[in-house]
């Protein structure tokens, strides 16, 4: 970094893509959707390996070979993409391998409409894997997260063997912004470790943090084997046998104990305040500048945005504790974030503000949170 | 037999399934190619043959219904290694569910050899049809027999593009065409003719495998027999960065401008709106400003309107929703149509308007101009904004034109008709 500025003037889709290959991803897979064609672009020109997949079955199915041979894929896609992904992401969660998926999110439901933005898709994340187990899921706040989050996404997908989202939308992914790129830090490449002792490999025998060592498919040293089927520490096909089953949870848990050492959040917090917003993605940007205003009337408000979204880091109900109002603010009909933090029937004190269709401005945001200020 | 592939004793299938007998042939004909263990990936599908994996020594990936030959493409493609062979088994039910990704394989040419466990039916979940099913074949579901011919996958594979492709009746040795299959370079198909005993056999007593495929009229016979080469990733290596120093926008200029501008301009497609609102942002960041910009226009981008939002500004640009525009630019009906609401909605705005639009009633100033007629129409919407920075200011004009003068545009514009501003 030095102190002098260097100005363009980009789409983030651009820093998304720089980040993620810096960091070590090497093959982009893809299928054309909007708004996630400005990735895909990027993409072509970037990555080492760019192959254009016939549909979005294909496109994670490449991905998972390429990353069962040591690989680390990424592909980036909108809803209706992603719906057609969902059983292969369950595979490759099953099969532990790392891989990070974009979903950059437009309005529906069904096609929608493809350029107009939303946030819209949080709640079939939450759901996505059958069993209830959690994808770690991040997001972006501003062009710095989508420097520095992309990067983790990929560091967290290869050191826990599994796929990751990277929750996104259509106005954070295409609208053009000037900056200053002599603000973002460097990116390490994330250094991969294999296993390699001599000792027989057991593909799915977890080591530290609940992760199984990783051996390509089609290495010279050991078999591999690998399966999306319930399977025990070696990867044989088992029904519901405790060692399986054990296997299966660890899925989950694996998630849930790392997502603590890359919960990334942003606490702006004043004495005094009884209330705070909570806000992801495109919404923290209208969420901040209510946020502005409402101090500027001498208002006390907190404000958090989350950008690591799944499995919610219980760090934000620490947070939270300390407010009487919590207000939690998406572009979705139903709050589907508060409902994933506080239930379906959360108390009176959670408070929801949504919208369909368009962003959320300040203003919304300011009307209701003046009731409570 | 000698087994080097597959673990010594029972294979996991019924007694007398014609799978048992296709996991002997595959172990032999790998023999026939001088294989290791390690240099084989075995990739299985849903269905009863795919519970063959836990008997092979190789390695092994067990994947999901019907998508063996995609997974299988892309560990061919990720190892890019013509030492290495990657084997896809599916059986008649995989190569229903995932038939494109066999078409798509062998057009891609991925060098893969992939095994079609053909029994005609379903058998890990009853014994139900699929589109391989023959004509009068009777399954569980089809009691009566089945009212329409199956697929002839190797007819397909071939016309896709497969560099070999054979099929077989699985009741013999047929190691020989594996082996020639394995050592294909690109992308094999087998297709290996079965019956299940449990479902096939139960629904159709009596009837015989040769009669049946006879009967189908699927050929017993090389599809095709080719040399080739296969598909090789392309890695790349000579990649730069995105940021580039081209990229970079020195500030050379200054604005006084000390609050947002919020500027709409709205035009037709084919106007050059989007390219006029990039130009007009960059020379507003060259002038210090913080900016942002994002198009509107719809799905079928060459016709209708096209618009563009900048806001320009001294502070951090953090909402980039719609809020009222301070300023509006229309110049065309399309973009009238498009921005009408907001012009009646807007009370504080200024509106740039060309002269032949009649605007909805508004409580914004208006000011009219007559920009169509004095620029060649692809040039419309730089024009417009030539001339509201002409009377606004809110950047110097210099900073657009340098903006201008570096990109590929300028070569085809007349700069004195862009800058004149006189009223006839
Ligand atoms: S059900 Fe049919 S196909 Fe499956 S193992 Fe038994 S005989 Fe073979």
């Amino acid at each position: 970094m030095n102190n002098e500025k260097s100005i363009i003037f980009t789409d983030n889709s651009k820093i998304v893509i720089e980040a993620l290959t810096q960091a070590g991803a090497d093959v982009f897979i893809g299928y054309p959707i909007t708004p996630a064609n400005l990735l895909y672009h990027y993409a072509s020109k970037r990555f080492s390996v760019f192959m254009a997949a016939p549909d979005e079955i294909t496109t994670l199915q490449w991905m998972a070979g390429f990353s069962a041979v040591g690989k680390i894929s990424v592909t980036a896609t909108s809803f209706p993409g992603f719906a057609l992904m969902i059983e292969s992401i369950n595979m490759a969660y099953m099969m532990e391998l790392p891989m990070v998926i974009i979903l950059v999110q437009r309005l529906g439901p069904a096609t929608g409409t493809a350029t107009t933005g939303a946030q819209g898709d949080l709640l079939l994340l939450n759901g996505m894997i059958s069993g209830g187990m959690s994808v770690a899921t991040f997001n972006f706040s501003d062009e710095l997260d989508c420097w520095n989050i992309s990067a983790k996404a990929i560091e967290f997908a290869v050191k826990h063997r599994t796929p990751v989202v990277i929750l996104t939308s259509k106005e954070e992914m295409m609208t053009k912004k000037s900056m200053d790129i002599n603000l973002l830090p460097a990116i390490l490449k994330y250094e991969r470790e294999f296993y390699n002792s001599d000792e027989n490999y057991i593909s799915y025998k977890p080591e530290k943090n609940l992760v199984p060592a990783f051996l390509p498919l089609g290495n010279e040293k050991h078999q591999v084997r690998i399966t999306a089927s319930t399977h025990n520490m070696k990867g044989i096909i088992q029904n519901s046998t405790v060692e399986a089953m054990n296997n299966s949870k660890r899925l989950h848990f694996k998630n849930f104990r790392n997502i603590e050492d890359y919960t990334f959040y942003e606490l702006d917090e004043v004495p005094g305040a009884n209330t705070i917003i909570v806000s992801y993605g495109i919404t923290s940007h209208s969420a901040k500048e209510a946020v502005i205003n409402l101090r500027n009337d001498g208002k006390k408000i907190s404000h958090l945005i989350a950008k690591t979204l799944l499995p919610v880091p219980q760090k934000y109900y620490e947070i939270l504790s300390n407010y009487k109002t919590i207000v939690v603010a998406e572009e979705n009909l139903t709050g589907q974030y508060q409902q994933i933090l506080f239930g379906s029937k959360p108390d009176t004190n959670i408070i929801s503000i949504t919208e369909f269709g368009k962003m959320i401005s300040p203003a919304a945001i300011i009307k209701q949170v003046s009731n409570y200020v | 037999m000698f087994r080097k592939f597959l673990e010594e004793g029972e294979l996991p299938y019924c007694k007398g399934c014609g799978h048992s007998l296709v996991a002997n042939n595959i172990d032999l004909a790998l023999q026939k190619n001088n294989y290791s263990l390690l240099d084989l990936i075995v990739v299985t599908d849903i269905g009863c043959h795919g519970i063959i994996d836990k008997s092979f020594k190789t390695h092994t990936i067990h994947g999901l219904h019907g998508r063996s030959v995609a997974l299988a493409s892309g560990i061919s493609a990720g190892i890019n290694n013509p030492k290495k062979k990657v084997i896809a088994l599916v059986g008649d039910g995989g190569a229903t569910i995932g038939m494109q990704h066999i078409i798509d394989a062998a057009h891609n040419n991925f060098d893969i050899t992939v095994i079609v466990h053909n029994n005609m039916l379903y058998g890990m979940t009853g014994g139900q049809p699929s589109e391989f099913t023959p004509y009068g074949f009777k399954t569980t579901t089809t009691p009566e027999g089945m009212k329409r011919a199956g697929y002839d996958i190797c007819s397909m594979a071939t016309t896709a593009g497969a560099k070999f492709v054979s099929r077989v009746i699985g009741t013999t040795d047929f190691s020989d065409v594996l082996a020639k299959a394995f050592a294909t370079k690109g992308f094999s198909l087998v297709e290996v003719m079965e019956i299940c005993p449990s479902y096939g056999v139960k629904a159709n007593p009596g009837m015989k495998l040769k009669n049946i495929v006879e009967e189908a009229g699927l050929e017993i016979k090389n599809f095709v027999d080719k040399e080739s080469d296969s598909y090789q990733a392309e890695i790349r290596t000579d990649l730069k960065s995105l940021f580039n120093d081209y990229d970079k926008i020195p500030v050379k200029y200054k604005s006084d401008i000390n609050s947002p501008v919020n500027i709409l301009i709205s035009g037709s497609a084919g106007e050059g709106v989007q390219s006029a609102a990039e130009i007009f942002a960059k020379a507003a960041v060259s002038s210090g400003l913080n900016v942002s910009k994002k198009g509107n226009y719809p799905v079928t981008v060459g016709v209708g309107f096209s618009s563009s939002d900048i806001i320009i500004s001294p502070n951090e640009i953090l909402f980039t929703g719609t809020k009222d525009p301070d300023v509006i630019i229309i110049t065309s009906k399309d973009g009238l149509d498009y921005s009408s609401s907001t012009v009646k909605s807007s009370s504080n705005a200024i509106i740039f308007c060309d002269s032949s639009l009649t605007l909805p009633e508004t409580n914004a100033k208006v000011i009219k101009f007559d920009f169509r007629n004095k620029v060649p129409v692809k040039n419309v919407s730089l024009y417009a904004l030539l001339y509201y920075l002409n009377y606004s200011k809110i950047f110097p004009l210099d900073a657009l034109l340098e903006n201008l003068k570096s990109d590929k545009l300028i070569a085809k514009l007349d700069l004195n008709k862009l800058l004149d501003f006189s009223l006839n």
